[in-house]
């Protein structure tokens, strides 16, 4: 399937047992059906969803949609168009009703009630008009170009003034797009009665004799440049059908019309909510330091966050607020925000930040509630699988586009995703941020969402532990030597004394791997203990931030306790020696149920294995043959 | 693709389209041996056919279909 919403998921390969599964149940069909219409999903599944829905229509659910009427006049076939209207609806948050005119219909018998549309009652009227509704295919006009276009222009004025004055409802309308084959070649553009400066004059006109208040556009030409005006225009299925577009274009052209539509209803989304850590720069600030970290000119790679950040600051500029939700130390991310010479954002662009280690569900409430918006009003913008699922799974209010593998494709979803459609830019957009200005002031965090270790469990995360390893020695290398943060004791080792230590009886060398439902996450935590005397010394523990929260963790030690009692070791001793970058870990022994040593520094903790349970864990342990 | 993979996921846009989860197909079904195949209901099972498969019919191929069988040849043609 040609896709055309990068933003959204692709669909589930088992769309249709889905539905299946869903028309079977006797209620909260509904929910469950909004959560399908979340992918992006081709004409044939969102006429599925319209029937499931429409049988589901009066489940109790938890959460009830929108009623919406859209009267529809066309002057080609909507038939095939309703359903797609019906099932995007979906994705909205609205029950959409379309009383669409019948085909054929006179547009001033469209205005009589036998026609169906007015007698409706409909919240909106879509005037679905193309270019075949004002002139003809092919050739230079043979009445004078100006006034073909006046009076196309004049046609449309009327019609809206009629239906306005009928329903005193909203009204849209299109503008209109030149077929892409050419009379002469880019002579059309400027040769008047060509299909091309036609189309142009006209939708020029339009903007200023056509909309206005109650008047909004559905910007056609823009969706069918945005995917070629080649795949637009489809001459056979015309033929065939009278279908004005391309039956595969439907999604996309239904996706743009509800848009519409949940701006009018004051439902646009009002905040961009950010990740830092590959999102708005390359890296790990944490990890690689405010030189490491890739932004700015000289550097694709710092190019495409760079890009991302112009990107939201243009959205700040028309009134989108902007807030930042990370796991970082916040000191050393706000320092990275106001000092790194390549940053375009800056503190005073962002109006909250919510930059810790607890879980992003969490930190989301604290900014709907610092910001007195609603998690509705909220888009989620987060380089991270689990993130995004986590938040789609918790929080399914707040909007979250998927987002490709390559940063500089970046833009592309957050400028074409819709999220912040509006149908009016007003002085008070300008202002907006400025209201909301971050004051410094940072919100205690609630207790953990109380979901969160069911969502876990969901997951299916599996991990793997590899004693003694000798494969894999390379990683195991990097991942001491590069992390800064989730490090105890930030012990750097060269990998001939790595390769020693593995080959050691007397030393414990861990490699743990961890694969969910988004993939393989390769090794994300290493362990090195020393054997002295009935104890093992944790003498290096790091582990990748981006598994920070899941538990693995608690896995580790249960392991680690397994094996040390396996050779008759009696205690485990840790060691955390504090640095500028490792705060995030001060408290991870006692976390674990360790007791603080009378040492000189209070450095050492230590856990009697005689008195340790194994703790219950979200993830499944996988093991791997000793090498 | 052979035919007979071909025929049972065209079944499943038959389904779809007719919104009958019991409908079957044969080679030998023609338009008169299923509730509800009008004009209309053609055009949308020619719509969904090419969404499904991702091929295009030529103009006025689809319509001269005399069954599923001239359907299943049609589909095999493009897909292979």
């Amino acid at each position: 399937m040609t896709r055309h919403m990068p933003w959204l998921r692709a669909s589930p390969d088992d769309f249709r047992e889905r539905c299946d599964a869903i028309d079977r149940m006797d209620s909260m069909r509904i929910g469950a059906l909004r959560d399908l219409s979340a992918y992006e999903l081709n004409e044939n599944q969102l006429l599925r969803l319209a029937r499931s829905l429409d049988k589901a229509r009066f489940d109790r659910d938890d959460s009830p949609l929108l009623p919406f009427t859209l009267g529809l006049i066309s002057n080609a076939t909507t038939d095939f168009l309703v359903p797609v209207l019906k099932g995007t609806g979906l994705r909205h948050g609205v029950a959409l009703q379309v009383a669409a005119a019948p085909f054929g219909i006179t547009l001033q018998a469209a205005l009589s009630a036998e026609c169906g549309v007015l007698s409706a009652n409909p919240d909106a009227i879509l005037l679905a008009l193309d270019f075949r509704a004002y002139f003809a295919d092919h050739t230079l006009h043979d009445v004078d170009p100006d006034s073909a276009v006046n009076d196309a222009i004049a046609t449309l004025r009327n019609l809206v003034r009629e239906f306005q004055a009928a329903s005193g409802t909203m009204l849209l309308v299109q503008n209109i797009v030149a077929p892409p084959e050419r009379l002469f070649g880019s002579l059309d553009r400027s040769q008047p009665g060509t299909a091309a400066w036609l189309a142009a004059r006209f939708n020029n006109q339009l903007l200023e004799g056509v909309l206005g208040p109650g008047v909004c556009l559905v910007d056609i030409e823009a969706l069918s440049t945005q995917i070629g005006v080649a795949n637009w225009y489809d001459r056979s299925q015309y033929m065939t059908a009278r279908l004005p577009f391309a039956a595969g274009c439907m999604p996309l052209y239904a996706e743009h019309v509800l848009r519409v539509v949940s701006a009018i209803r004051g439902q646009s989304r009002k905040v961009l909510v950010l990740d830092l850590d590959n999102t708005l720069w390359g890296g790990v600030i944490g990890d690689d330091g405010i030189d490491g970290i890739r932004l700015g000119q000289g550097d694709p790679v710092g190019e495409a966050f760079g890009d991302v950040q112009r990107a939201a600051l243009a959205l700040k500029r028309r009134g989108v607020l902007l807030a930042v939700c990370s796991k970082n130390d916040e000191a050393i991310a706000l320092k990275a925000i106001r000092e790194h010479p390549d940053m375009i954002l800056r503190e005073a662009d962002f109006s909250a930040f919510q930059i810790n280690w607890a879980d992003k569900v969490t930190n989301l409430e604290v900014l709907a509630k610092r910001l007195s918006l609603g998690l509705d009003s909220f888009v989620f913008f987060d380089d991270n699988a689990f993130e995004r699922e986590h938040v789609r799974k918790s929080a399914p209010e707040v909007a979250v586009p998927e987002l490709p593998s390559d940063p500089a494709a970046y833009v592309r979803v957050l400028m074409t995703g819709g999220f912040f459609e509006a149908v009016i830019f007003s002085a008070e957009d300008r202002m907006r941020s400025a209201q909301y200005a971050a004051n410094g002031r940072r919100e205690t965090l609630a207790a953990q969402s109380r979901d969160l270790n069911e969502f876990l469990r969901s997951l299916n995360m599996q991990a793997s532990f590899t004693i003694h390893g000798k494969l894999g020695w390379s990683r195991f290398a990097q991942l001491i030597n590069k992390s800064n943060q989730f490090n105890l004791t930030t012990h750097r080792y060269t990998e001939a004394e790595i390769m020693a230590m593995v080959a050691d009886p007397k030393t414990l060398t861990m490699q743990v791997r961890l694969v969910d439902q988004f993939g393989d996450n390769g090794m994300i935590s290493a362990l090195i203990c020393k054997r002295q005397d009935d104890d093992w010394i944790i003498d290096t523990w790091v582990m990748s931030c981006r598994v920070l929260g899941r538990a693995v963790e608690e896995a580790v030690l249960n392991r680690l306790a397994e094996e040390a009692r396996a050779v008759g070791v009696e205690r485990l001793v840790g060691i955390y020696l504090p640095t500028e970058r490792n705060g995030l870990v001060a408290e991870h022994y006692s976390k674990l149920g360790f007791a603080q040593l009378a040492t000189e520094d209070g450095s050492r903790w230590a856990l009697n294995l005689s008195e340790f349970a194994p703790r219950t864990v979200p993830i499944v342990i996988k093991d791997c043959a000793a090498e | 693709m052979g035919s007979e993979n071909i025929l049972v996921r065209l079944a499943d846009v038959f389904r779809d389209v007719f919104d009958d989860g019991e409908i079957a197909i044969t080679p030998q079904t023609t338009a008169r041996d299923v509730d509800g195949w009008n004009s209309l209901a053609n055009i949308r099972l020619m719509i969904a056919i090419e969404v499904e498969f991702g091929i295009k019919f030529d103009v006025g191929e689809f319509q001269d279909f005399r069954n599923v069988g001239d359907l299943v040849a049609g589909v095999s043609r493009r897909v292979d």
